[in-house]
């Protein structure tokens, strides 16, 4: 018996099985990337964002400084200055260096507001270093990734 | 010790890596051959050093966290667990059931991810290349469960000091089940490819060898030590984060031989999957965070805590100096140890078995240099 199997090739035939069940054009895994954009989870970590608020524009930022000191990197520099009318600290800059960045999600965990998320966007390529360092313009609108045409 | 300077006419000082693919990453082999035989080995690690255990000292506990998934980065989940448990048990809490249960799904389904890896990479060392492809075809599927768990895929940072952050995702549990109903009947399929495949088996068996008591000497855990027939399991020995409340078996081999430990994964896969669908089963309904407070300060101490990583015992040590930041954490990483057996082996085989049995120790290069 064992002799007739080594003789025909049992073994080898029951893998080309496997490999020939497998081999159907319909099993597509490949994803087409630049071409078709994947659909990341709805809790990604990706770029970051800082929200503003939909009906006037301003930001949800309340400048508590809290995402710093969260950072594992201390990534992340917040300046604000006290509204001597309200009372209030308000945002001045708020700078975020996506370079060294390893989207652990502890700035947006900290954050009281949900005025700091990290977004779906994963395209954050960029010409240079300094592009690497986003501001708070940058990081209330977003990246911008040029859309891949075939 | 392989030494250039005294050479016998027929012997040749050869260096493997740290370039070379099936090292796994950047692990330099210097051998010492006679032809085709290995005469002994000289393993060169510290290519990938980044000092983790040093950034450590300047973090505070929540901090260093996610810097864990970053040793054994194939098994990201495994690393968090073992520092948020060493640190629970510093600071003196225990996570919730909820919590407990759900870091056992993660754990059991990154053990899988694991193994996934190990077995496509082996299997590419050894000249099949097929099951790589079909290998990563699965794992895509578990990393996708992490992606809509936690929002990363490898370096997942799922777990926090005393729980969990993110709560289950509406589908977690049907996700789960589809998995394990889709994954029992692949491990077949690759077994099908490889186990009686007459390559496979004659590059496989009685290669390689540890036999118990070498293990032992060695400190050598894991599939490794399993495979040469002790039934060593952490999670049925010291269980932790509720593993005592699951009910799985621990395969062991006989030969402590490459086949073996070969044999031992496999079956240790269709465990998993007998443990996660428990867990799934199982899953109590509660908080998923622990009395912990926003700024984690354990009180003077130390305390060391190892749980059963997919490459073996992975231990964390933490002391603290009563501030917000720890003293010293010490990692034992299974696949420094496990690399230290590599030399006795090796030596009196053949060049081309070194390729298998590096493989076959299932060792990650960011674990073993830290």
């Amino acid at each position: 018996m064992n002799l007739l199997k080594k003789v025909f090739l049992v073994d080898l035939f029951q893998g080309l099985w496997v490999t020939f069940r497998n081999q159907n054009p319909k099993f597509i895994y490949t994803e087409q990337y630049p071409a078709e954009r994947p659909k990341v989870a709805e809790r990604y970590r990706g770029a970051p964002r800082l929200n503003v608020n939909p009906e006037n524009g301003e930001t949800l930022c309340i400048a508590c400084n809290l995402c710093a000191l969260a950072c594992p990197e201390a990534l992340i520099v917040v300046t604000s200055e006290r509204n001597e009318e309200t009372r209030r600290k308000e945002l001045t800059t708020f700078t975020y260096d996506t370079s060294r960045c390893m989207f652990c999600g502890l700035c947006e965990d900290a954050c009281p507001v949900d005025a700091l998320e990290l977004t779906q966007d994963f395209e954050l390529a960029t010409y240079t270093r300094e592009g690497q360092i986003w501001d708070r313009q940058m990081l209330e609108e977003g990246p911008k990734p040029t859309p891949y045409r075939c | 010790m392989p030494d250039a300077t005294f050479l016998d006419s027929t012997e040749l000082v050869l260096n493997m890596g740290p370039q070379h693919p099936s090292t796994h990453g950047v692990l330099r082999v210097i051998l010492k051959l006679d032809g085709e035989k290995v005469l002994g080995t000289e393993c060169v690690i510290g290519y990938l050093h980044r000092g983790v255990e040093k950034i450590a000292e300047n973090r505070t506990y929540a901090q260093f966290n996610p810097y864990v998934d970053r040793m054994d980065y194939v098994a990201a989940v495994s690393n968090g667990l073992g520092y948020c448990l060493a640190v629970e048990k510093l600071l003196n809490v225990e996570a919730p059931p909820r919590a407990q249960a759900v870091r056992v799904i993660l754990t059991e389904l990154n053990r899988i991810a694991s193994h996934l890896l190990w077995l496509g990479t082996h299997a590419l060392d050894i000249g099949a290349i097929t099951p790589v492809f079909y290998c990563f075809r699965e794992r895509e599927e578990a990393l996708k469960i992490f992606e809509k768990y936690c929002g990363a895929r490898l370096t997942t940072h799922a777990f926090r000091i005393g729980g969990l952050q993110y709560e289950t995702y509406d589908g977690f549990e049907q996700d789960i089940r589809a998995f394990c109903d889709m994954f029992l009947p692949k491990v077949d399929e690759y077994e099908e490819l490889l186990t009686n495949n007459r390559i496979w088996v004659g590059r496989l068996k009685g290669i390689g060898v540890l036999t118990a008591d070498e293990c032992k000497e060695y400190g050598v855990t894991g599939p490794v030590l399993r495979a040469a027939g002790v039934k060593w399991d952490l999670r049925k020995a010291q269980p932790y984060s509720g593993y005592d409340k699951y009910e799985f078996d621990i395969p062991t081999g006989r030969n402590a031989d490459t086949y073996d430990r070969y044999l031992v994964r496999m079956e240790e896969m269709r465990q998993s999957v007998r443990i996660m669908r428990q867990a799934v089963a199982g899953l109590p309904e509660g908080p998923i965070m622990g009395k912990v407070g926003k700024v984690i300060k354990p009180a003077v101490g130390e305390a060391y805590v190892s749980i059963e990583a997919p490459k073996g015992e992975l231990g964390y040590y933490v002391v603290s100096d009563g501030s917000t930041q720890p003293y010293r954490v010490r990692v034992r990483p299974p696949s420094f140890v496990n690399l230290q057996s590599l030399d006795r082996m090796v030596s009196g085989g053949l060049v081309a078995d070194v390729v298998a049995i590096i493989g076959t120790l299932d060792i990650v290069l960011g674990e073993v240099d830290r």
